[in-house]
């Protein structure tokens, strides 16, 4: 069984996925846990994720996994049932054993080996911490057979004999809904488990279901009333039914006893009455045909997966208790091959290019404004746009899981440097591209473990500063005039400038005398080769340091700032467009040439009068706009379209801002019109050019230029600022 | 040179030869995508003077190189008959603005000869070989040095 032939690698890779899904929700648990907000459902979450995978990994035969696994489950359980109170350090323990169960994951399934040594200590702290009984090893092939082979394992209870008391007898109603058998279970299989546990009478309650034509397949019809006589604790009746937990209603009543504890009662929202046996075994048939993984006893997937056609889209229907933010529905997903998903984008790409070259030709027909093909391609153009809007919104993801992925690194780089580390997180529902948030994890982590390593100090030093001596680092995401801004900051000290000027001095990266702003001393650390750490710690500081991240960054169109202050902390804001795919921008016209410029960039259009421009040192011209100077850029000339003009009276500017609030006036010929534009990358097929951040395609098939203003005003300020070209890399 | 005996596949190399200024040189047929008439590019700024822009290739961004300016040869006049012809090297599609194609020759491998050692020529360094065919000489480019590397290119 734990050899995958084909049918069951597409079922592994399903259950690898889930237990993404899974572990996700289980850090989110404890992450609240942890933060003290969690409620009874927080543990069950945890718990219930964990024991998914254990399931799953039974199925699969991942003995480690599931060892592991079981005992983590246990633990979890006795937090559970109120046995044990965590405090602060197994909650770390608990999140460690989280990253560990991930761990195991990834290496049942890329066939790598785990670090037993790891596993054995983690085991080791969990046993001392939360004080459970070493259990024998639970091997996988038990796990398997769960469900089917109670009647195979289990022994026949010896010691029942011995007391003489009258056994006890217990009245089962059993009423699962759709969702049973949609996940896969087979009440048959349950059934057979209550049989080995004593003598079983039952009754099937077929009253609902309906004529043939009015049948619907896949719904539940039947309920079963059962009678067990047994001497099995009640608890075993109830640990057969623990994987259909929540799929139907249960009810256990020992007969004589009070009506049911109402704990014991799962009300299921839509209780059917009458399912049908031999139609559902006929519609399992199939799907578990062949390869026959043991049934899914997880609760979750993945069998759901199996019985759908091995097509790359699967529905994903959990069940109604395990979904996580306290209890809010789940709601119904479609899991969907990504390159499905790049394949849209690009046709919707296409379509908006060729709805442009219609209107052009609309335009160019001459027909008049009232005109039905007028009316028809404003309609057009505003379906175009919702269509886009909606297929850039498939792409986007919130970055919790990102953000899941830095709370484990702090976790790790404040244990190796031996820090207290609080991760601080905001606005975790943020969503982005799914290509922005995995390219950025690498700069992410980069950045975290930089804060943890240098940006905060010491825990004597903090205490010794009157700072509390759990440092905090905060990760906030937000939307700002279209663009994401992702914010790494720390509580720390701040950047050490004097320290930070020496280095670079030292390093050969700036001049010695050089007068520097506290900005751009700040902005050093960008420069390639640069590292402040005085040893190579193993956790960062390797002299590949932040050009690096600023160069990913800048490589997926953002803009990295620094902001520190002394004393308070450091704070790096990373600007992000929202997607990869279109933009709006204005379409200007520079010396014959059209040009697109993103429209967040630009603040207003102006025309210049004579006494708006004063000139500054022999080329170089500022505008007044309204009691500001901006510095006055041609457009043409700083793309070597041509001469710098003699005067620009008359001429229109860009005014375009900065993230840094700098300004800058860039001055066109014309202006068209504003539209979206479809980003067509240019370092694929070129390589980057300088103030250009991509290009996209007209109406008309020419291509146009898509400016970058801030690079091209950066770049500008390296002609009028000879003095320190090494800066105008480094903002 | 005179017609040899039909070859074997192998050892035959079939040339897309075309005319730059007055030159004539080839690349294998292998590499060449698709040939397409002049239509104008958009200029990149700061780009080498060799590049003359990009063009719209069916929704993709293709980078056109004056094939007359990579070679240092002297440029002629633009003319709508000139051509572009679309080679991919390496993963990268850049289209080769000519003058014009001529042919497609067949031309046994034994044929080709290494060109001479000349340090002096601009041209030379792009060149992979020689032939003669029909009492014309055809310089077979080296299409890897034609196309730098990304990075060159952007420079």
């Amino acid at each position: 069984m734990s050899d995958p032939n084909d049918p069951m690698a597409e079922i592994r890779a399903s259950f690898f996925i889930e237990c993404e899904e899974l572990l996700e929700a289980a850090q989110d648990g404890l992450q609240t846990m942890q933060d003290g907000a969690a409620d009874d459902e927080t543990i069950n979450q945890v718990f219930r994720a964990v024991h998914s995978i254990k399931g799953g990994a039974g199925a699969f035969g991942l003995e480690e996994l599931v060892s592991f696994a079981h005992q983590y489950e246990t633990a979890l359980d006795d937090v559970r049932s109120g046995k044990f109170t965590p405090n602060e350090d197994a909650m770390l323990l608990f999140l460690g054993c989280c990253d560990l169960l991930a761990d195991l994951v990834d290496s049942a399934r890329d066939g790598t080996d785990m670090d037993a040594a790891r596993v054995e200590s983690l085991l080791t702290q969990l046993r001392d911490v939360v004080g459970i009984e070493e259990e024998e090893e639970v091997s996988a092939d038990e796990f398997e057979v769960t469900g089917i082979s109670f009647d195979l394992d289990l022994p026949d209870l010896p010691d029942a004999d011995a007391e003489p008391a009258p056994t006890p007898v217990y009245d089962i109603l059993f009423a699962p809904n759709d969702d049973l058998y949609g996940l896969g279970n087979e009440p048959l299989f349950l059934i057979r488990a209550l049989a080995a546990l004593g003598e079983l009478e039952l009754q099937c309650d077929y009253s609902a279901i309906p004529d043939i034509e009015q049948f619907i397949p896949g719904t539940a019809y039947m309920s079963w009333s059962l009678t067990l006589e047994t001497d099995a604790p009640e608890a075993d009746i109830h640990e057969v039914f623990e994987f259909v937990d929540g799929l139907g209603k249960i009810e256990i009543r020992e007969q004589g006893a009070p009506p049911s504890d109402p704990t014991e009662t799962t009300e299921a929202d839509e209780i059917a009455q009458n399912p049908n046996p031999p139609a559902e075994a006929e519609l399992q048939a199939p799907a578990s045909a062949g390869s026959d993984p043991a049934p899914d006893q997880t609760g979750t997937e993945p069998s759901s997966e199996e019985a759908v056609p091995p097509a790359q889209a699967a529905l994903t229907k959990k069940p109604q208790k395990s979904n996580g933010d306290g209890g809010k529905g789940a709601p119904a997903t479609v899991r969907v091959d990504l390159e499905r998903i790049d394949r849209l984008v690009n046709l919707v790409g296409e379509l908006v290019i060729n709805q442009a070259m219609l209107s052009q030709s609309v335009t160019e027909a001459d027909l008049p404004p009232n005109s039905a093909v007028a009316h028809g391609l404003e309609e057009f153009m505003q379906l175009t746009r919702d269509i886009q809007d909606s297929v850039m919104m498939i792409r986007a993801q919130p970055v919790k899981s990102l953000f899941q992925r830095m709370s484990r690194i702090i976790r790790e780089a404040s244990g190796a440097v031996g820090k207290t580390v609080r991760l601080r997180t905001e606005g975790e529902a943020t969503e982005v591209d799914k290509t922005v948030i995995e390219r950025l994890a690498d700069p992410l982590t980069h950045m975290i473990r930089n804060a943890v390593d240098h940006g905060l100090e010491s825990t004597d030093a903090r205490v010794a500063a009157g700072k509390p001596p759990e440092g905090i680092v905060s990760l906030t995401a937000a939307h700002r005039s279209g663009r994401v801004v992702i914010e790494v900051s720390d509580d720390g000290g701040g950047i050490n400038r004097p320290k930070v000027f020496d280095i670079a001095v030292s390093k050969g990266l700036i001049p010695a005398d050089a007068q520097l702003t506290d900005s751009e001393i700040d902005n050093l650390l960008f420069l390639p080769g640069f590292s402040t750490a005085t040893e190579v710690s193993n956790l960062s500081g390797r002299g590949v340091g932040m050009d690096v991240v600023r160069s990913a960054i800048q490589a997926l169109g953002g803009r990295i700032v620094i902001q520190s202050e002394p004393g308070t902390g450091t704070t790096f804001s990373i600007s992000l467009p929202l997607t990869l795919a279109v933009l709006d921008g204005m379409v200007v016209q520079v010396a014959g040439e059209t040009l697109v410029v993103p429209l967040n960039a630009i603040i207003e259009t102006l025309t210049l009068a004579a006494e708006d421009i004063r000139a500054l040192g022999p080329e170089t011209n500022v505008v007044q706009i309204r009691g500001q100077f901006v510095p006055l850029l041609d457009l043409g000339a700083e793309l070597g379209f041509r001469e710098p003009l003699e005067s620009y009276v008359g001429g229109i500017v860009l005014l375009i801002a900065h993230e840094n609030g700098d300004r800058a006036a860039l001055v066109v010929d014309s202006i068209h019109d504003q539209r979206q534009v479809v980003i067509k990358g240019l370092q694929d097929s070129y390589g980057h050019v300088p103030g250009v951040a991509a290009a996209t395609i007209l109406g008309d098939g020419q291509i146009a230029l898509i400016l970058d203003p801030v690079d091209i005003t950066a770049h500008a300020s390296g002609r009028t600022n000879q003095a320190a070209p090494a800066l105008s890399n480094a903002g | 040179m005179t017609e040899q005996p039909t070859q074997p596949d192998q050892s035959d190399r079939e040339l897309l030869s075309f005319r730059v200024g007055e030159q004539e040189y080839s690349v294998d047929i292998m590499s060449v995508r698709e040939i397409r008439g002049w239509s104008k590019a958009t200029p990149l700024p700061r780009a080498p003077g060799y590049v003359r822009g990009v063009i719209n290739l069916r929704g993709t961004v293709l980078p056109i190189i004056d094939l007359a300016g990579r070679l240092g040869l002297p440029k002629g006049e633009d003319s709508a008959r000139d051509v572009i012809i679309v080679v991919c090297v390496s993963d990268q599609t850049v289209g080769l603005l000519v003058n014009a194609v001529s042919d497609i020759l067949t031309l046994p491998l034994t044929e080709m000869q290494q060109p001479p050692e000349m340090a002096a020529d601009d041209a030379q360094t792009f060149i992979s070989a020689l032939t003669i065919y029909e009492n014309r000489m055809i310089r077979v480019l080296d299409l890897e040095s034609v196309l730098p590397a990304k990075d060159g290119l952007a420079a």
